[in-house]
């Protein structure tokens, strides 16, 4: 007899009989790692499946939002040769195209600052680096959205 | 060292480090065009001159390569969207990456003229 042989009930030739009976049950173990009343509550939420979806929710609306920019800036009209003050304030006379700037500003730089994130954490080894590259990150990302919201809500056409 | 070891990657690796280049050189340019933009509350003067480094043949280019890395991040976006949420996304990576590059190409020759006709006539003359 091979001693690797095994019963049905996962009992070795040594132990010869189940040493448990219905008087005598096999104590329940319970699976590794399974919620219960003594589970400390989660510190970390979900912060990073809310990114990882907001990335592809405003990755769809800058998709319209940016090429539409693109056509009328780039493509229509002229090309980059129209664009200057009057040009700029011939659009943002307009509410539709003032809210169309304002959403772009914000979900492109929060598209973007949330990628840089993902490549800071990627590739910045020591913790004191991925603090400082982050710190700078964020300190740009609100500067640049509070510069950009201002301006665009503050724009004087007769400014001169 | 024995040949042929090293990992060159396949479809699905190099759409992912494109992705990511070109992710940060747009957020690089977001930025600065923000700043550029910011000029409008200075005077039109300033606005305009900062405007005008713009229609130069050389920024032309530069905004051809923007155009560049802004599409092909679009679609390659909208296909990593599908292969997330499509259930047969992840099957079809490979045929949904060369479709995102002929699109690409198609949009890129379409950019052409618009993007880099008044450069091409101010260094060739029209």
């Amino acid at each position: 007899m091979s001693t690797t042989e095994t019963t049905a009930s996962g009992i070795g030739p040594v132990e010869g009989a189940s040493v448990y009976t219905v008087d005598n049950p096999a104590p329940l173990i319970e699976p590794p790692r399974k919620r219960t009343k003594k589970t400390p509550k989660s510190t970390r939420g979900n912060f990073e499946m809310a990114a990882w979806l907001f990335m592809r929710l405003s990755g769809i609306v800058l998709v319209v939002l940016v090429i539409g920019h693109l056509l009328i800036q780039l493509v229509l009209d002229g090309g980059v040769s129209k664009i200057g003050f009057a040009f700029v304030a011939g659009r943002w006379a307009s509410p539709f195209w003032q809210v169309w700037d304002l959403l772009m500003l914000w979900l492109a730089m929060l598209h973007g600052a949330n990628g840089l994130r993902t490549i800071i954490n990627d590739y910045a080894e020591r913790a004191n680096t991925r603090l400082w590259l982050k710190g700078l990150l964020y300190t740009a990302t609100v500067f640049t959205i509070l510069l950009g919201t201002l301006v665009i809500f503050t724009f004087d056409p007769n400014i001169r | 060292m024995p040949a042929g070891t090293l990992y060159r990657g396949r479809e699905g690796m190099w759409s992912w480090v494109a992705h990511r280049v070109t992710g940060v050189l747009i957020f690089f340019f977001l930025f600065v065009h923000v700043l550029d933009t910011a000029l409008v509350r200075v005077s039109p003067e300033a606005y305009d001159e900062v405007v005008a480094t713009y229609k130069t043949p050389l920024v032309a280019v530069l905004e051809y390569g923007l155009v560049a890395a802004i599409l092909f991040h679009a679609l390659n976006g909208l296909r990593v969207i599908a292969v997330d949420f499509w259930s047969k996304g992840a099957r079809y990576q490979k045929h949904m990456l060369w479709t995102v590059m002929a699109v690409w190409v198609v949009l890129m020759l379409g950019a052409m003229y618009p993007v880099l006709g008044h450069a091409a006539r101010e260094v060739f003359g029209s």
